[in-house]
């Protein structure tokens, strides 16, 4: 499946719900999900410091993919982070490069991804790109 | 629940209180990051840039010197407000960063040598600990720093015992804006002042609940910000004793600050103008005298007393939740509270509370030092004033539990 693909895929799953608190119960959920980081490599280097939560995010590149791992210390932030990882793992740099994150805002959590947030996310996805460079750059 | 504070009406006098947030009448519970502004305050502002506007202290126009007179009565009426001695005492600043900044340069790089030793305490804001963390270590000046206990109040004691004849500043805040606990600072400034020390408060959190008397209080400089008390935001204070504002050489050096400018050389102003290089923020200084006036209308111990009653109200509330628990327990505290529910991280309670219709602080509140001794990474603030009611603390209460049963 494609980043677009994903992408829209997650559009509908939102989709189903009116009400915020639903949403959010099911942001709560994916958290859940989330490949998490192996405590190894929980470092203070894969470390994304925000001042209202925290996210660590490892990467690794085999066969042309990336495969992303992350975590946070904010349950909700997990559940963003654990959507941006479904998205963005399993695919070949440039096509994380050329991605946007559009769809955060289509499904309302823009809000998350505000630099006034300081939740780590926002670096987190600049991060990702800054992964997705580098592998390219060595390949 | 008789009081003598009308907050029906008082409500009327803030537009922004009166809107809604994702559907819901707004809580704003974020008072110690910024207060609302009451209607006069917004009205004097535009009669200034309807009527008045133009560069003060330097045309012989009508308008400039119209403009002069009120900004100068400004000061007239700060200075009684906070019962100085002398108008050329109150200097006009950006806020409470710019003011602690303005003494950290002209005061803390000019008169303090290596070896010498400044006093803070752990409860700082940024504001006042990062200014004087620089200087320490640009100066090798020690910073020595003042501990709170499980209550979150400074410990008088430990002061006692960090003051040796280095010392010669100490610079603490009269309230903590992440724990509330107000500062016995008389005390901490009499003893200061047995060996010579010079006091600089930050006010920041203190200045719009109770009444302030620098002479009562003797201290040698006192911080504060006009958009924390009800003025607008770019305007703050800088109280400073006549005799070291005196040696002091300016902060910023430019128009305004001036007396004779040669190319050989150039000669400064006096007080107080010596410190406001430039053209000041002149709609805030009058939103700042609007603002005082209307608080003064209330009065001040209406306003304490109706607060306290918010805050006691609030903590009984809170403490019946289960798992809920307050930072900072100190019986002087300011209307705020800082709160954790068990072990929900302050991010996502915060934005579930928003959800609600209700601004709350969540984070560090820029005091990272002392949230580390409570070993935190954040809490959730909800800091209350004059224009609160107690149904929106029971909104705050709701909440919360929602908070709970989505992450618990």
């Amino acid at each position: 499946m494609s980043i677009q693909e994903k992408a829209t895929q997650i559009e509908e799953e939102f989709s189903q719900f009116e009400d915020w608190m639903d949403k959010y119960n099911y942001l709560i959920e994916l958290g859940k999900d989330l490949p998490l980081i192996d405590e190894k490599h929980k470092t203070k280097q894969n470390l994304i410091s925000g001042c209202q939560s925290r996210v660590w995010l490892h990467a690794v590149y085999e066969d042309d993919k990336i495969q992303f791992t992350a975590d946070s210390d904010a349950v909700i932030t997990k559940g963003i982070a654990a959507l941006l990882v479904r998205v963005f793992s399993d695919e070949s740099p440039d096509s994380i490069i050329n991605a946007d994150t559009e769809f955060i805002d289509k499904i309302g959590l823009k809000e998350h991804l505000s630099p006034t947030r300081s939740n780590g996310l926002m670096s987190m996805i600049k991060q990702m790109k800054l992964y997705a460079l580098a592998f390219k750059t060595k390949a | 629940m008789a009081s003598s504070l009308d907050v029906k009406n008082i409500r009327k006098d803030f537009p922004a209180l009166h809107q809604e947030i994702y559907g819901k009448p707004l809580v704003y519970f974020d008072n110690a990051a910024t207060t609302q502004k009451p209607r006069q305050v917004i009205e004097r502002m535009i009669k200034y840039y309807e009527e008045e506007n133009c560069n003060i202290h330097r045309g012989v126009h009508y308008l400039s010197q119209k403009a002069t007179e009120a900004f100068e009565n400004a000061r007239r009426n700060i200075q009684q407000f906070i019962n100085a001695k002398e108008t050329h005492e109150i200097i006009f600043t950006k806020g409470t960063t710019d003011s602690v900044n303005l003494v950290k340069t002209s005061f803390g790089e000019e008169f303090l040598q290596a070896g010498d030793e400044v006093i803070v305490s752990v409860a700082e804001h940024h504001s006042n600990f990062v200014p004087w963390q620089v200087l320490s270590e640009k100066k090798n000046i020690p910073l020595r720093i003042i501990p709170v206990n499980d209550k979150g109040e400074l410990i008088f004691e430990e002061f006692e015992k960090l003051l040796n004849e280095k010392t010669k500043l100490l610079a603490i805040t009269h309230t903590s804006n992440t724990l509330g606990s107000i500062v016995d600072i008389k005390k901490f400034i009499d003893k200061a002042h047995e060996h010579d020390v010079v006091v600089l408060i930050d006010g920041a959190q203190a200045v719009m609940h109770k009444q302030l008397d620098v002479q009562e209080l003797d201290c040698d400089f006192y911080c504060f910000s006009g958009h924390k008390m009800y003025a607008p935001m770019g305007g703050g204070i800088l109280y400073g004793k006549e005799k070291l504002l005196e040696k002091m050489p300016p902060f910023q050096y430019g128009g305004e600050m001036v007396d004779q400018v040669t190319i050989k050389g150039t000669s400064f102003n006096e007080l107080p103008f010596k410190f406001e290089a430039g053209t000041p923020n002149v709609e805030a200084i009058l939103g700042l005298d609007e603002a005082i006036k209307y608080l003064q209308n209330i009065g001040f111990d209406n306003i304490a007393k109706y607060e306290k009653r918010l805050l006691d109200y609030a903590t009984e509330k809170l403490l019946k939740i289960e798992g809920l628990r307050i930072l900072g327990t100190s019986e002087n505290k300011a209307s705020l509270i800082s709160f954790l529910i068990g072990d929900i991280h302050p991010y996502d309670a915060g934005t579930i509370i928003d959800k609600m219709g209700i601004a709350v602080r969540t984070g560090h509140h820029c005091a990272q030092p002392v949230l580390d001794h409570f070993e935190v990474p954040g809490t959730i603030r909800a800091s209350m004033v004059f224009y609160n009611t107690f149904e929106e603390i029971d909104r705050l209460v709701e909440a919360i539990m929602q908070v709970k049963k989505m992450f618990e």
